[in-house]
C-alpha cells in the first residue's frame, strides 16, 4: 500500500517547510524511519522521515522549494503499484492546503528569501543560514512539549507578510469593525483559522494603544496635546518599526581631521563652497550606500529589493515632529549640489512646504542630532528600509595618535540595522567604508 | 500490559471521537469502556431518546393526520414497542462506533479502568483480573457523567417509582401518570414523550420558566405549546417533600405560596447529571477538581496532572455530547502539534432539545445582553407567516436573532419550531466563522423552506422584512 510523504509540522509553529536537499532518489528503497530529506523549517533544517516501507516512487517537491504543512511532497510505494491517482490529486491538496501561505507553483523557485545573487559579496554570515522564512519568529517557549496550547488569542509572532499583495483572510465581521476603526487589516496579525483575522484580533489591535498608556496624573499637572497628523504617523510607523524589526546597533568613530581641513579649505575658497559637516557625512553614506546595495535594500516581507540608485532621506527636527525629506540620487550629486539640496529641503520641511514626493522613495535614512550635542545615539529604522545611520556631534577628543595623546575632531555615528536583511558583518563593512571616506575625504570626490 | 500512545478512560461521545482522531494521526491509541462504546449518548442519552421523540411524533402526526386527506384507523399506541425500538437503535450506532474503533484500530480495553502511577492505567476486567497498560503520551479521562436522584427532598432513585432517564428509557409501558422533575431538555423530551404515549404528564420546574437557559420568549412559547397539549405545567414550584409508596409516589409542591399535593404513578427525575470522578484515582494522581466538582483543565484540556488531560461531562458544562467531541478533537490535535489548532469555541455551542416544537439556540439570550449591558436589536420572523411550515401545518414558534445594532455581529440566535435543531446550525456557522446579518440574507433562501425564516428574522433585524 503506498504512503503519501507529505510535508509535516516538525515544530510546533511551522505552517510550511522549504526541501533543502532529497536524501533518497526516486526507485531508492526505503524503510519506516529512514530519512527521506532536510527540511528547513521555521526554526532549523531537520529531517523528514519515511512513513512507511517502499520504493521511493516520486519526487513531488524539487529541491530549493517550498510546500504548507500537509501538502503531498512524494509517494512511497511498492516498485509495480499504480500511484497515478495520488499523484493526480496533489495539486488539489496543494491548493486546499495552500490556505493563506505561499504555495510554490512547481515550476517557480521558492524560497521566500533567495540565496545572495551570484556577484554580491557573499556576507560573512555569523548567523545560521536559517532565515530564509518570512518573518521567523522567536520560538515562543511552549507550555509543554507534549501538548502545545492551541493557537489562543494571544500570538506573539509579528505579522506575517500577505502574500501576492492579496489582502489578508479576515472574517467579515473583522473587515466592518476594522474599517470602522480605521484599522490596516494588513497589520494585524490572525489567530483564527489557518491564520484569518477575526474579531477577537481587531479588539486586541485596537486596545492595544490605550491599555499601554501611563495612568493619568491628576488634574492640573499636565496639559493635553492632542495629536496632529504627523505625530499619529509618527507613532504608527516607528511603532511599526521596534516591534516587528529585529534591530542590532553598530557604532563607529572617525577622525574628521581632514575633513575639517576640507571644509576649511572649501570655505576659503568662498561662501558659495562652503559645506557642513553633516552635508560631507551625508555624501560620505551616500558614496558606500552605492558600493553596498546590499544595506541600501528594502525588506519587502517575501523578498528583499537591493536598490542600485541612492535615495537618501534625510531626518529633519520640526515643530511638532520629524519629517525624513529625500535627497534623490545623493551619491551621484556633487558635494555643493547636496548641500544646497539638504539646505532647500530643510527649509521646506520647517515651513511644512514639502510635496510628497519630496518625502517619499528614500532607499536609506540618516539621522543626525549632533547640533544638539548628542554625542551618539540610536535612530529607529523606517520602514521598509533596513537600516539607518545616527550621527553624533563632531566633537574635540583626546585620542591616542601613534602613542601621544592628541585632540583631534571625532564624530560617532551608529546604524542601526534590520537583522533580516543586515548581518553583523555586513553592516560593519558598509560603516568601514564610510569611515574611510571620512578621514579620507578625497575619497567622495574620487 | 501494552503500551500506547494514548489511552482514553471512557468511550464515550468525548472519548471515542478523540480517540479516533488521535488515531488518525498516527498515534497508538486505546479507550477503556466497561459498558459498550457511545457511551451515555448512544445508550442512554442522545440516540435513545431521539428515537422515542420520533415515536412521538409520529404518534401525534397520525392522530393528526385526517386533516391531512390521510387517516389511520384504530392507532394503538404501545410505549414497550416504541422502547425495543430506541434499543434497538441504540445497539445499531454503539455496534457502528466498534466497527470505527476496528477501522482506525484502536484497541477497546473492556472493564474499568483507573489511572495507576505516572503514565498507566489499571483495567478491570469482568472476571475482577487488573491489568495495567501503558500510556506514552497522554491519558484522558472522559468518564462523563451519571444521573442523580433528590435524596435532599425524598426522591432517592428506586427503579421502580422514582426513576432517572435511564430506566424511564427501557420501561415496558407508559405510566398512567408521572411528574416530570426539571424542565431542562431531558425533562422537556420525556414530557413530550410520555404525553405522547397517553401518560398525563406534570413537569415541575423550580425556575420560573421551561429550558431555564433559553431564552425567555422561546421557553413562554414552549409552555404555551406544551400546555395546548395538555403537560401540566408547573413552573417556579419548590418540591416541600415526597412520600415514596410502591405503586404511587405523593409529591407536596409548593407554588407562589401555595401548597399543592399530587400523586402519580412515576417520578421522573431529570435535575441535572453528576460528573464521574470517583474511584479512579485522581487524588492519588494528582488531578484536582472544581468547585462544582468537575475536572480541573485548562485551556490545552490538560488537568492539573502532568501527562492527564481532561474531556466531556467530567470536565464541566455545557454537559453536551457535541461539547465534548470537540474537545476530544482538540485535545488529539494539540497532542500531535497540529499548526493553528482553533480552541473549544465554549461561546458557541449551540444547544438543542428535542421535544416538539423544537428548542435550538446559540450564543447569548436577550436577558444576558441586558445583564451584561450589550447594546442589541432583535430580528424575529414566526413560522406562521412561512410558506413551508403552513405547508406542514407546523406553525408554532419562530426564528429569534440577537444583533450587534452597529456592525451586524450575530450575538444570538433562538429558534423554536419544527426542525429547529436542524435550523440553527445555519446560524451557528454564521456565527462561527463572524458573518454578520447581512451575510446571511446576501445568502439566497430557496423557496420554500423553512430556512426562510432565518433569513427574513435577518432582514427584520435590519428593518426590511418582506413577508411580515
Amino acid at each position: 500500500m503506498a504512503t503519501k510523504v507529505v510535508m509535516e509540522a516538525l515544530s510546533p509553529t511551522m505552517e510550511e517547510g522549504r526541501l533543502v536537499k532529497w536524501v533518497k532518489n526516486e526507485g531508492d528503497t526505503v524503510a519506516k524511519g529512514e530519512v527521506l530529506a532536510e527540511v528547513e523549517t521555521d526554526k532549523a533544517v531537520m529531517e523528514l522521515v519515511a512513513r512507511g516501507d517502499g520504493v521511493l516512487r516520486k519526487r513531488v517537491l524539487g529541491e530549493g522549494q517550498t510546500a504548507p504543512v500537509g501538502q503531498l511532497v512524494g509517494v512511497i510505494a511498492a516498485a509495480d503499484e499504480d500511484i497515478g491517482s495520488i499523484l493526480s490529486s496533489a495539486p488539489a491538496a496543494a491548493e486546499t492546503a495552500g490556505g493563506g501561505a505561499a504555495t510554490a507553483a512547481p515550476a517557480t523557485p521558492a524560497a521566500p528569501a533567495a540565496p545572495p545573487t551570484p556577484g554580491t559579496p557573499a556576507p560573512t554570515a555569523t548567523q545560521a543560514p536559517a532565515a530564509t522564512q518570512a518573518p521567523s519568529a522567536p520560538a515562543p517557549s511552549g507550555p509543554a512539549p507534549t501538548a502545545p496550547a492551541p493557537s489562543g488569542p494571544a500570538p506573539s509572532a509579528p505579522v506575517p507578510p500577505h502574500e501576492n499583495g492579496g489582502r489578508p483572510r479576515s472574517s467579515p465581521l473583522a473587515r466592518r469593525l476594522a474599517s470602522d476603526r480605521g484599522l490596516d487589516l494588513g497589520r494585524v496579525q490572525g489567530s483564527g483559522p489557518g491564520g484569518r483575522i477575526i474579531k477577537r484580533d481587531i479588539e486586541a489591535a485596537s486596545t492595544a494603544g490605550p491599555s499601554a498608556a501611563p495612568r493619568p496624573a491628576a488634574a492640573g499637572d499636565y496639559t493635553d496635546v492632542p495629536l496632529t497628523q504627523i505625530r499619529k504617523t509618527i507613532a504608527r510607523r516607528l511603532t511599526e518599526s521596534i516591534g516587528p524589526i529585529p534591530t542590532f546597533y553598530l557604532t563607529m568613530e572617525a577622525d574628521l581631521t581632514r575633513t575639517a581641513e576640507l571644509r576649511q579649505a572649501m570655505t576659503e575658497a568662498g561662501n558659495e563652497f562652503k559645506v557642513s559637516f553633516n552635508d560631507i557625512i551625508l555624501k560620505a553614506v551616500a558614496t558606500a550606500l552605492a558600493r553596498h546595495p546590499e544595506v541600501n535594500a528594502h525588506w519587502l516581507g517575501d523578498r528583499v529589493r537591493q536598490f542600485h540608485r541612492v535615495h537618501l532621506g534625510m531626518a529633519v527636527a520640526i515643530e511638532d515632529g520629524l519629517i525624513t525629506p529625500v535627497l534623490f540620487d545623493a551619491d551621484r550629486k556633487g558635494l555643493g549640489e547636496l548641500s544646497q539640496e539638504a539646505r532647500d529641503l530643510a527649509a521646506k520641511a520647517r515651513a511644512r512646504k514639502l510635496t510628497p514626493n519630496e518625502y517619499t522613495g528614500s532607499t536609506f535614512s540618516v539621522s543626525n542630532l549632533g547640533m544638539f550635542g548628542i554625542g551618539q545615539f540610536t535612530a529607529i529604522i523606517n520602514p521598509p528600509e533596513s537600516g539607518i545611520v545616527a550621527v553624533g556631534a563632531v566633537e574635540e577628543r583626546p585620542v591616542v595618535v601613534d602613542g601621544q595623546v592628541v585632540v583631534r575632531k571625532r564624530v560617532r555615528f551608529t546604524m542601526s540595522c534590520d537583522h533580516r536583511v543586515i548581518d553583523g558583518a555586513t553592516g560593519a563593512r558598509f560603516l568601514q567604508d564610510v569611515r574611510r571616506m571620512l578621514e579620507n575625504p578625497l575619497m567622495i570626490v574620487y | 500490559m501494552a503500551s500506547y500512545d494514548v489511552i482514553f478512560l471512557g468511550g464515550g461521545p468525548a472519548g471515542y471521537v478523540g480517540a479516533i482522531r488521535c488515531a488518525q494521526l498516527g498515534m497508538s491509541t486505546a479507550v477503556v469502556e466497561r459498558e459498550g462504546l457511545g457511551g451515555t449518548c448512544v445508550l442512554w442519552g442522545c440516540i435513545p431518546a431521539k428515537a422515542l421523540l420520533e415515536s412521538a411524533s409520529l404518534a401525534v402526526h397520525v392522530q393528526h393526520g385526517e386533516a391531512f386527506g390521510v387517516t389511520a384507523g384504530n392507532v394503538k399506541l404501545d410505549y414497550g414497542v416504541a422502547m425495543k425500538r430506541s434499543r434497538a437503535v441504540s445497539q445499531q450506532n454503539s455496534k457502528g462506533v466498534e466497527f470505527l474503533f476496528k477501522k482506525h484500530k484502536i484497541t477497546w480495553l473492556k472493564g474499568t479502568g483507573r489511572l495507576a502511577g505516572k503514565k498507566s492505567v489499571a483495567v478491570k476486567n469482568a472476571d475482577g483480573k487488573d491489568e495495567t497498560h501503558e500510556a506514552k503520551k497522554a491519558i484522558v479521562i472522559s468518564t462523563g457523567s451519571r444521573v442523580r436522584g433528590l435524596p435532599q427532598v425524598g426522591l432517592e432513585l428506586n427503579k421502580t417509582t422514582v426513576l432517572s432517564s435511564d430506566e424511564v428509557l427501557v420501561l415496558e409501558r407508559a405510566p398512567k401518570t408521572m411528574a416530570v422533575i426539571g424542565a431542562g431538555a431531558v425533562g422537556c423530551e420525556f414530557a413530550d414523550v410520555f404525553s405522547a404515549f397517553g401518560t398525563q404528564v406534570t413537569l415541575i420546574e423550580v425556575l420560573p420558566s421551561l429550558l431555564p437557559l433559553e431564552d425567555a420568549e422561546v421557553s413562554a412559547e414552549l409552555a404555551r405549546s406544551f400546555k395546548k397539549r395538555k403537560i401540566d405545567v408547573v413552573t417556579g414550584a419548590k418540591i416541600g417533600s415526597a412520600k415514596v409508596g410502591k405503586d404511587s409516589v405523593t409529591l407536596t409542591i409548593d407554588v407562589k405560596g401555595e401548597s399543592k399535593t399530587l400523586t402519580v404513578e412515576k417520578v421522573l427525575v431529570a435535575t441535572g447529571r453528576a460528573p464521574n470522578v470517583e474511584d479512579l484515582g485522581l487524588k492519588e494522581a494528582g488531578v484536582q477538581l472544581t468547585e462544582r466538582g468537575f475536572i480541573k483543565i485548562d485551556a490545552r484540556l490538560a488537568t492539573t496532572a502532568e501527562g492527564i488531560y481532561a474531556i466531556g461531562d467530567v470536565a464541566g458544562p455545557p454537559m453536551l455530547a457535541h461539547k465534548g467531541s470537540r474537545e476530544g478533537i482538540v485535545f488529539a490535535e494539540t497532542l500531535a502539534g497540529l499548526p493553528h489548532v482553533q480552541p473549544v469555541p465554549y461561546g458557541n455551542v449551540p444547544n438543542a432539545t428535542y421535544c416538539h416544537p423544537e428548542v435550538a439556540s446559540v450564543g447569548f439570550t436577550e436577558q444576558q445582553l441586558k445583564d451584561k449591558n450589550v447594546a442589541y436589536k432583535v430580528g424575529k420572523f414566526p413560522f406562521s407567516a412561512n410558506g413551508r411550515a403552513r405547508t406542514a401545518g407546523e406553525t408554532e414558534g419562530f426564528v429569534k436573532i440577537l444583533a450587534d445594532p452597529k456592525y451586524g455581529e450575530i450575538l444570538g440566535a433562538h429558534i423554536i419550531g419544527a426542525h429547529a435543531t436542524e435550523l440553527i446550525h445555519e446560524l451557528v456557522v454564521a456565527r462561527e466563522n463572524e458573518l454578520t446579518i447581512e451575510e446571511v440574507d446576501l445568502a439566497i433562501h430557496a423557496h420554500p423552506t423553512l430556512s426562510e425564516a432565518i433569513a427574513e428574522a435577518t432582514l427584520d433585524a435590519m428593518g426590511r422584512v418582506i413577508h411580515a
